[in-house]
């Protein structure tokens, strides 16, 4: 039965478990958006003696759970605090779907512009940074917003290596108090009070872009 | 008029002034298509040729293998008698000059030109495209300064004075080219090319994506173009008012060759080949 000075107690406790699950989304999808685009330009220009390892890398990672990755990372890389390992192995998780999106972002883009590059002689950085990516990034930053959405609702897997994020924070409120109803509940009404205005918001965005 | 053995060659060039450009049994095929098939053509500096004919028989490859947006099969291209599609072999290579054969002489070897080459020479030719190809994202004015400034080393100001003299869209400078009608948008991308100060311009069938009653104030732009400037140009079109007024020399291609060749007059108004003909006909 739903006991409310149990949930009284447990929302500041909870709570506080929210600001570490937000410190691993934002770190882990700061890691994801640049390793992502790393992978995605590699695969691209780099030479294939390192395109090719790169691609094989990351369909390991993308093939296998992120629970796994998590474990192996813990037990063999030791002298790594729990919370820097999940945001490690969350946002290099996340870089390897982000790649796949930023290469079709990349796809997307007209041939006649690079064409128009070539024509005005401008310098390979030049066409990446001014001409091909803010429109790559453009096409794709709905589909940024969601997979940002997505990696947020993945960070109770971090529980699992220690974190203590907000799961982690329910769970062992609930062990202590017996109250695993209330303290699980607030952090699914936590969780639900993030992610859908923030879908919403991408949701806009995506309208927004398409004209 | 490209032959004519004007004024004596310099003293340190064999024989008179290099043309500007120069196909030298130019080959180039997609798979087993065969666009050009050994092409010889030369055009001289300050020359403005037009290309005429069908749809693929190779007039928009020709320009597009000057923009280095396709590269050679077989044959090579000179540009101010220097090689342009190729490039000296050897440790002497990366300079390209100076080496002892003279400009476009039987000196090194040639190779096919690295990016780097590509890069370095294709600087001097501009091209304006079919579809515009501005950058969308970018104010018209950003449009105009992103390459004096990033490739020329200009300041900002004085790419954005550059611009300004070459655009007449003041009150649209700052807006983006997805709100400019198709015919401004092409100006737009003219006056970037020219930004560029090129020295030779490839127009792209410029007028075939624009609404009839836009094809006037792009075709005026660049009749100005053409009457206030030495540039070589080399154009593609179906607008043969337009070719006849700008042009020395007209060229009608088919299958890959050149099929005829003469000034507008004579070769628009009385084409040697049935071909020819029918093709002027097709157009009307």
């Amino acid at each position: 039965m739903w006991d409310m000075e149990a949930a009284r107690a447990a929302l500041p406790v909870v709570l506080s478990g929210f600001g570490v699950t937000l410190l691993a989304t934002v770190l882990g999808f700061a890691v994801a958006v640049v390793a992502g685009l790393a992978v995605a330009l590699v695969q691209r220009s780099a030479p294939r003696w390192i395109a090719l390892p790169v691609r094989g890398l990351a369909a390991f990672v993308r093939s296998t759970p992120v629970m796994v990755q998590l474990f192996a990372v813990w037990i063999l890389v030791p002298g790594l605090n729990a919370l820097t390992i999940g945001v490690l192995v969350l946002g290099l998780h996340y870089a390897t779907y982000l790649s796949e999106v930023y290469r079709a972002g990349i796809d997307a883009v007209p041939k006649g512009q690079w064409e128009a590059c070539a024509a005005l002689s401008l310098p390979r950085r030049r066409v990446w940074r001014a001409v091909i990516l803010p429109q790559a990034v453009r096409n794709v930053l709905p589909s940024l917003g969601n997979y940002a959405v997505s990696l947020f609702k993945e960070t109770p897997f971090l529980s699992v290596i220690t974190v203590n994020e907000m799961v982690h924070e329910a769970n062992s409120f609930g062990s202590t108090h017996f109250a695993y109803l209330e303290s699980f509940t607030l952090a699914a009404v936590v969780f639900l009070l993030a992610s859908w205005p923030t879908s919403l918001l991408v949701r806009r965005l995506e309208a927004r872009l398409a004209h | 008029m490209p032959t004519e053995p004007t004024a004596p060659a310099a003293p340190d060039a064999p024989g008179p002034v290099p043309d500007k450009v120069r196909f030298d049994g130019v080959t180039k095929r997609f798979g087993d298509h065969t666009v050009l098939d050994g092409l010889d053509l030369a055009v001289a500096p300050g020359e403005r040729v037009t290309l005429i004919g069908p749809s693929g028989s190779g007039k928009t490859t020709i320009l597009r293998l000057l923009m280095t947006l396709e590269r050679v099969t077989g044959g090579v291209i000179h540009v101010d008698g220097e090689p342009f599609s190729h490039m000296p072999s050897g440790p002497s290579g990366r300079g390209g000059r100076g080496g002892r054969g003279g400009p476009g002489g039987p000196g090194g070897k040639l190779v096919p030109a690295d990016e780097r080459h590509l890069a370095r020479r294709r600087r001097h030719i501009g091209m304006v495209f079919q579809q515009f190809n501005l950058f969308p994202h970018m104010s018209v004015l950003a449009n105009l300064t992103e390459a004096p400034v990033h490739v020329l080393g200009l300041g900002k100001e004085e790419a954005a004075e550059r611009a300004r003299e070459l655009l007449a869209l003041a009150d649209k400078a700052d807006a983006h080219p997805t709100r400019l009608s198709g015919g401004q948008q092409q100006r737009v991308a003219i006056a970037r090319a020219l930004a560029m100060r090129p020295d030779v311009l490839l127009l792209d069938e410029v007028t075939s994506a624009l609404d009839p009653e836009l094809v006037a104030e792009v075709l005026d732009v660049l009749r100005d173009v053409a009457a206030t400037t030495d540039l070589t140009m080399l154009c593609v079109t179906h607008e043969m008012g337009f070719a006849r007024d700008i042009s020395d020399r007209v060229l009608m291609f088919d299958g890959g060759r050149v099929l005829e060749s003469g000034p507008p007059g004579a070769l628009l108004d009385d084409p040697g080949h049935e071909r020819t003909r029918s093709f002027l006909r097709s157009l009307h």
